[in-house]
């Protein structure tokens, strides 16, 4: 009988091309190149006069720089720059490009799934700390620098330590008003941001076999944010079913032969990992960050942290130094603290059933006065889908702005910037300092948690809405 | 690339942990095409105040760290986004050495693909480090051939680095040329491997 294998092993067996020692060339299957983080690596190659290896397993598209409320009028010069550099790029390297007002055209990590790119079993690789996002569906992906994305173009491979291999195993169901986002920012809560560092995560157990494909997708996009560089889930039917019709699937007789091997690729019962993190998702309350970054959270119904209940000397000026930035009080509770701005969006939460989630917290209420709130689609097919349903009018009647799909707000690289000393309930991913404009203020919340901070004004725990 | 074999330089301390891409490098830079002049960038939003003039309390600035060349922080440095950026602007600034008792794994993987060499020493000597160079201009020489880390005065301390990274540094290989000459195989593995 064979060892059984998990299905990083599975995979990694698969694309090796060359082995020395503990390293690897590891063939990549799907290359996604966006505007930011590739000009350098195209000048690298038309310096060295080397070309794309493979421009089919490659697709590009503009995201972080889009201006979403007019995607006409990029203000920025230089954002212009890039743009139009990323077009020259892939033009004269012949790749497949979804650019601004392409009916493909979001954030990166929206659109691969989205157009059954993201297949399971495929090695899956972007310059951008968020691949992980891939990883729902059974595949490796992981982010990659910029020198490694040129390295990918010439090749279609990159080197790769073989990853040690860790299971989160999320027992029991999650309560009703308790997402995917909510279990993801317990477990970073709980373990830090360091926990997964040099492992490869596989999310398995109960609630994860219960979650949509989105809520995985939520899971793994913040797999990097708990210090792993990839997590995935084993694909299943609800994996499959996703697949199935998207346009770059494979079609018929080929979909039932992959199918078949996409099923064979999940872990054997038995397999072993290096490390085993066992996490109780029925007692999960809605989750809220609280400081600077992704383990500062607490649940809904906990104070802000007080530094001189830390453990150590260094916890405590992380603390302080974290208060300090986001003009928090310690010991007050998590409910009273009044946000500005609310946004809901970013590779993390922008999804379809994203929106609908947030949607239906609304219930004919107005946003506060006090709020500016802002939904802005992960790609233009999401945004066309929640049209389709009324989505936009929801919003728009509450008093949300409806925009076109991008990065926006989740990074301040365009115009959707958050002002300085401002805070925001974000359902994004990260709540670093200046991340969402100078000295701005960040929670990070699921989207059910965001619309009814939008209406309220404040933090409240969807679960007490009626 | 530029071979890395051993460097002396003055150290600067940067007594936090868990310093991120978007601390050593804020976003609103990132929209440059080439590699070059992010070093005027690097630390912005802790070197600049609001009108873009330096913060005299930020320690970068003192004069007394001034052409410092190996950087000392805490433990996670580089976490978050992956963007090469951020050893862009430490290399353009001008530091050659980045010493923590962690780094995240893209941010390690950046540096030394730049020439930009990344040495985990245990927390002890990392704070001790620290304080050095807090109360006093200190140097410290980082061999990289030997894999050693000593100062002057007595301290000296060995550190380990992947076998594959310490060579591409020693010798400033282009990594893309080392993996072509295995092109052949490449070529093998395409001609079978099945990808829907
Ligand atoms: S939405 Fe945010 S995290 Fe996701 S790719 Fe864009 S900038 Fe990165």
């Amino acid at each position: 009988m064979t060892k059984p294998k998990t299905i990083i092993e599975k995979i990694w067996e698969k694309n090796i091309v060359h082995e020395e020692g503990n390293r690897a060339i590891l063939y990549i299957d799907l290359h996604l190149v966006h505007e930011v983080t590739s000009p350098q690596a195209f000048e690298g190659l038309r310096m060295n006069h080397r070309k794309v290896r493979q421009p089919n397993r490659t697709f590009a598209t503009m995201d972080h720089n889009v201006p979403t409320k007019d995607i006409t009028n990029i203000k920025d010069e230089i954002s212009k720059i890039q743009m139009d550099t990323l077009r020259k790029n892939c033009e004269e390297f012949g790749i497949s490009l979804a650019g601004m007002g392409h009916k493909h055209q979001g954030i990166v990590h929206v659109i691969g799934p989205e157009l059954g790119l993201t297949q399971p079993g495929k090695t899956i690789v972007c310059g951008d700390s968020h691949t992980s996002t891939h990883g729902a569906f059974g595949a490796l992906a992981f982010g990659i620098g910029t020198s490694e994305v040129e390295h990918v173009l010439a090749t279609q491979t990159v080197w790769q330590a073989k990853p040690k291999t860790l299971n989160v195993q999320f027992d029991g169901k999650l309560g009703d008003g308790v997402t995917a986002k909510d279990l993801i920012l317990a477990l970073i809560g709980k373990y830090g941001i360091g926990f997964g560092s040099g492992y490869v995560i596989e999310y398995t157990g109960e609630a994860i076999r219960n979650l949509s494909m989105e809520g995985r997708m939520t899971i793994c996009n913040m797999s990097i944010e708990g210090g792993a560089r990839a997590g995935l889930v084993s694909p299943d039917q609800t994996t499959i079913d996703f697949i199935e019709g998207r346009e770059f699937a494979p079609k018929g007789e080929a979909f039932e032969q992959a199918k078949q091997e996409w099923l064979a690729l999940a872990s054997d019962e038995d397999a072993e990992y290096d490390k085993t993190i066992i996490f109780n998702a029925s007692e999960v309350e809605p989750q809220v960050s609280w400081g600077t970054n992704p383990g500062q959270t607490v649940s809904i119904s906990d104070l802000v942290p007080n530094p001189d209940h830390a453990k150590t000397e260094n916890d405590k000026n992380e603390i302080k130094h974290a208060l300090e930035y986001m003009g928090l009080e310690a010991d007050t509770p998590i409910k009273d603290i009044t946000i500005e701005h609310v946004f809901i969006g970013s590779c993390t939460n922008s999804r379809l059933a994203d929106l609908e989630q947030a949607a239906s917290i609304i219930k004919g209420q107005k946003v506060h006065p006090n709020v500016k709130a802002v939904v802005v689609p992960g790609s233009r097919s999401v945004k066309v889908a929640a049209e389709k349903q009324g989505l936009d009018k929801l919003f728009l009647e509450a008093g949300f702005e409806w925009r076109e799909p991008g990065c926006s707000s989740c990074l301040g690289m365009n115009d959707d910037i958050i002002p300085p000393g401002e805070r925001c309930a974000s359902t994004s991913n990260r709540n670093f300092e200046g991340r969402q404009g100078n000295d701005a203020r960040t929670h990070l919340v699921s989207p059910q948690m965001a619309t009814a901070a939008a209406i309220a004004g404040h933090f409240v725990d969807v679960r007490t809405l009626a | 690339m530029e071979p890395f074999k051993q460097h002396t330089g003055l150290v600067y301390p940067l007594n936090r942990t868990n310093v991120d891409t978007d601390q050593i490098i804020p976003k609103q830079f990132l929209k440059r095409i080439s590699r070059q002049g992010f070093g005027q960038y690097l630390f912005y939003n802790w070197r600049f105040d609001k009108k873009d003039r330096p913060r005299e309390d930020f320690s970068l600035n003192f004069p007394k760290y001034k052409g410092t060349s190996i950087l000392v922080s805490g433990e996670n440095f580089g976490s978050g986004s992956s963007r090469e950026h951020a050893p862009w602007a430490l290399q353009d600034y001008g530091f050659k050495v980045i010493i923590a008792p962690s780094f995240a794994d893209i941010f390690s993987n950046n540096c030394t693909k730049n020439g930009l060499l990344p040495v985990v020493l245990t927390d002890a000597e990392v704070s001790q480090l620290i304080k050095n160079a807090e109360s006093d201009s200190y140097h410290l020489t980082v061999d990289l051939e030997n894999l050693k880390v000593y100062d002057d005065k007595g301290f000296e301390t060995s550190f380990t680095i992947d076998e594959y990274s310490r060579s591409m540094l020693l010798n400033g290989w282009d990594e893309i040329a080392v993996t072509l000459t295995h092109e052949d195989k490449i070529t093998e593995f395409e001609k079978h491997h099945v990808v829907y």
